[in-house]
């Protein structure tokens, strides 16, 4: 199989693995200081995910380390092009990733506080910029004959971009809540799942708005009817959630956003960065790639060690597979 | 100011900033790692106390580094675009390798290791902080073999104007990562070998909690001999190396303008004129160049301006010289440091498990906390402005490397730069605040916090 193909499907994996989990996380951290009434409550909303986020967080950068190997030119076209952007998203996400640490280490509550908020802004942050980034990449962006993006940060905040923020932040808030659900305990685990199905509608409605646009954008219909068969199993999967409870609502979420990702790849395919200006100018895998020879290289390493890591990092999960209960610290 | 220059301030403080949490993170690992081996093997609750208490710095500095290493990884694509165009093929997998190797380990094994105390059988659970020093140090190992591709360019060609790589092998067994890599270590370790001895030192003075702090005292005080002799050994033959992969770095950083002659002597202080490219005062002790550069008493040094005649003609007109003064000094500094921390550790070697005997030791000690982090800062500073105007040796010029001023204006890296130098400034004295308060605590108070609770 081609390269070039096999590592555009490497970086979809990454990124579905990343949305499904930081997903969860990020949602979490949105919901923190509003479901959480008290310190005990919000200490065990966050115990849920204290042993795993580090972890889940670097699936995103490795999958930017990957495209950064893989795809150099996407990487630099990408990240100097959506640069306020990832400005902004990198002062929430270094805040949130001190808070975590920083918000237990005084018992005054105003210190504590202060930890929660940034937390919500590191979390809402990412998950609002990811969307946005991702509609902006589905529906292109203005990129030059030598593969220099034109545009401005407003560029990215056309309304496309802006509903891809809505949907990236309300699905994540569902999936937040119903991993809440599931490992909390008695009138908490309660008060998520309500906060679940309330995001549960906005989340279909921005998602199905998004998806019409990446059929529009992309000219969707045209790849095929195993291609169309992804965003539409992805819908059933959201539409289901509102009608299961525990973990198969938790899982149902979880395929959704999935298979979310992997259709807007499909969509994507064979470009990475489309340019508005002339598709001519377009990044696609084979003009923005690295050399078939560091392609193999990076093949190698990463069928070594995604299986390593899956298999450690599912491990994780199993050693803190309990609920965690307000007031003890759980686990 | 230019956009390459705001750009270079940028990549400077954030790096810079990096690389004063990470050294500590690579040793304290290895150290909290040692601690807790002591309590599986001995048995002693001595040791689970000692544990707990440094992995809790430990915990304080791992977060504010992996926060900040974020920028790190997308800041290549953000200001150095064309640098990530011309690099790619070859930077790119390092990191990733990084990523992928490096950082699952150390974050995943940290999350569990702090959540599950109680939870993993002991072995188990000690082994999962030597994952995370594993997983720390092999990050450092493949970020300074991209850096090391940067100062010693080996296995690529050039292709459409892109460097392309040829042989991974060659990238990933560069002698200079070895060099690299072995410094940082040994720094790393000697770093976490300073806090310890400073921490404790202050707790000594104080007689609290003798044993453990004695205990702890004595780890410290041999991390800082290995440390130290072996940072000095392994920066001795790094510097040898300079003078046959990069002549003008080593000229700068000994401030030879002129070829010396042989023997040469030794810069001690000298008062630089970079305009007029001569220095009016220097103070050089004779033989000691020779003997630095050859292990022997002759042998001539070449000096910037050969140098720089040798690049213009290879590389056309230019400007090849470093910052001397910051290289100079930066090196002079270092190695000072680096010399006062030897000294230190062979005292406390002296005073072998009665180190509360001489309270001039322990007062040394503290005022020495800070000197490692100084002499890391300055080595790097050493590496990467020494191979101005390159960003990587030979190949690639600094000034050509940045985004270009289409996509990205100066003002955007200006409104960068000084939001991540404002979030660090705030977030550096946060985290000073913490690191102080939580040595300053007893270690019969870290471990009634139980595992689960740290949030």
């Amino acid at each position: 199989m081609d390269l070039h193909v096999i590592w555009f499907i490497l970086i979809a994996v990454l990124f579905s693995g990343f949305f499904f989990l930081e997903g969860f996380d990020y949602g979490v951290g949105t919901l923190l200081p509003f479901l959480g009434k008290n310190d005990a409550e919000r200490r065990a909303i966050i115990n849920t995910i204290g042993p795993v986020w580090d972890a889940n967080e670097v699936w995103m950068i490795t999958a930017g380390g990957a495209i950064f190997a893989a795809f150099p030119q996407w990487y630099a076209t990408l990240f100097s092009g959506f640069y306020l952007a990832l400005f902004l998203m990198l002062l929430a996400l270094i805040l949130r990733g001190v808070s975590f640490e920083y918000r237990s280490k005084k018992e005054d509550l105003g210190w504590r506080q202060a930890w929660d908020w940034a937390i919500f802004f590191g979390s809402f942050t990412p998950a609002l910029l990811w969307g946005v980034a991702i509609a902006n990449l589905i529906r292109g962006v203005p990129i030059d004959a030598h593969m220099q993006y034109t545009g401005t940060f407003w560029t990215l905040l056309n309304p496309y971009g802006l509903l891809g923020g809505i949907a990236a932040v309300a699905i994540f808030i569902m999936h937040g809540a119903n991993f809440l659900n599931i490992k909390l305990e008695g009138e908490l685990a309660e008060r998520a799942r309500g906060v679940a199905n309330l995001w549960w509608w906005v989340a279909v409605v921005a998602v199905v708005l998004f998806v019409y646009g990446l059929f529009v954008y992309t000219g969707y219909t045209s790849k095929g009817f195993l291609a169309i068969l992804v965003p539409l199993i992805a819908a059933l999967a959201l539409l289901a959630v509102r009608f299961l409870e525990g973990s198969a609502r938790f899982w149902s979420g979880a395929v959704a956003i999935i298979l979310a990702v992997v259709s807007v790849f499909i969509g994507l395919f064979p470009n990475v960065m489309p340019s508005t200006l002339n598709p001519d100018w377009s990044l696609t895998i084979y003009n923005a790639s690295a050399s078939d020879y560091t392609l193999g290289v990076m093949t190698v390493v990463a069928l070594i060690f995604t299986p390593l890591v899956l298999l450690y990092q599912g491990w994780t999960y199993w050693v803190f597979r309990g609920r965690v209960r307000v007031g003890e610290g759980g686990y | 100011m230019t956009e390459v220059a705001l750009a270079r301030l940028q990549f400077a403080t954030t790096t810079t900033f990096h690389f004063f949490f990470v050294p500590l993170t690579l040793g304290l690992a290895i150290l909290v790692a040692v601690m807790e081996t002591l309590y599986v093997t001995r048995g002693d609750e001595k040791y689970k106390r000692m544990t707990k208490f440094w992995g809790h710095l430990f915990l304080i500095n791992f977060a504010i580094g992996v926060a900040t290493g974020l920028v790190q990884e997308f800041q290549f694509g953000m200001n150095w675009s064309e640098y990530s165009r011309f690099m790619g093929d070859i930077f790119g997998v390092p990191l990733a390798i990084e990523a992928l190797l490096a950082f699952f380990m150390e974050s995943t094994f940290i999350g569990v290791w702090v959540f599950s105390w109680d939870k993993l059988p002991k072995n188990l659970h000690a082994a999962l902080i030597w994952l995370v020093a594993l997983g720390s140090n092999l990050s450092a190992f493949w970020i300074l073999a991209a850096n090391s591709f940067m100062q010693h360019p080996t296995g690529y060609t050039i292709q459409n104007g892109r460097a392309v790589l040829t042989s991974f092998g060659a990238v990933a067994t560069n002698p200079n990562v070895f060099f690299q890599f072995g410094h940082v270590f040994f720094a790393g370790l000697s770093t976490a070998a300073f806090v310890i001895m400073a921490v404790s030192a202050w707790h000594l003075l104080r007689n609290h909690e003798v044993p453990e702090f004695a205990s702890s005292m004595k780890i410290g005080v041999i991390a800082a001999l290995i440390g130290s002799v072996l940072v000095a050994t392994v920066g001795h033959f790094q510097t040898q190396y300079l003078i046959h992969e990069q002549p003008m770095k080593f000229a700068a950083m000994e401030a030879v303008w002129e070829d010396t002659g042989s023997p040469a002597p030794w810069s001690l202080f000298a008062i630089i004129d970079e305009n007029r490219q001569e220095n009016p005062v220097n103070i050089e002790i004779p033989y000691l160049g020779s003997l630095l550069s050859y292990n022997k008493f002759s042998g001539s040094i070449t000096g910037m301006k050969t140098i720089q005649k040798e690049y213009e003609a290879k590389y056309g007109p230019g400007n090849y010289i470093p910052p001397v003064k910051w290289t100079y000094w930066s090196f002079r500094v270092m190695v000072t440091i680096g010399g006062l921390m030897l000294l230190l550790a062979l005292w406390g070697l002296a005073l072998w498990g009665r180190f509360e005997t001489s309270r001039a030791f322990l007062v040394s000690a503290i005022w020495m906390a800070a000197s490692p982090f100084i002499a890391n800062s300055t080595g790097w500073w050493v590496a990467e402005i020494g191979r101005q105007p390159w960003i990587v040796q030979g190949l690639l010029k600094t000034a050509d490397a940045v985004t270009p001023g289409s996509v990205v204006p100066a003002s955007m890296v200006l409104l960068t730069l000084v939001g991540f130098n404002l979030l660090y400034l705030v977030l550096g004295i946060i985290d000073l605040g913490l690191m102080i308060k939580f040595a300053q605590r007893s270690m019969a108070e870290s471990a009634e916090e139980e595992g689960a609770l740290v949030y």
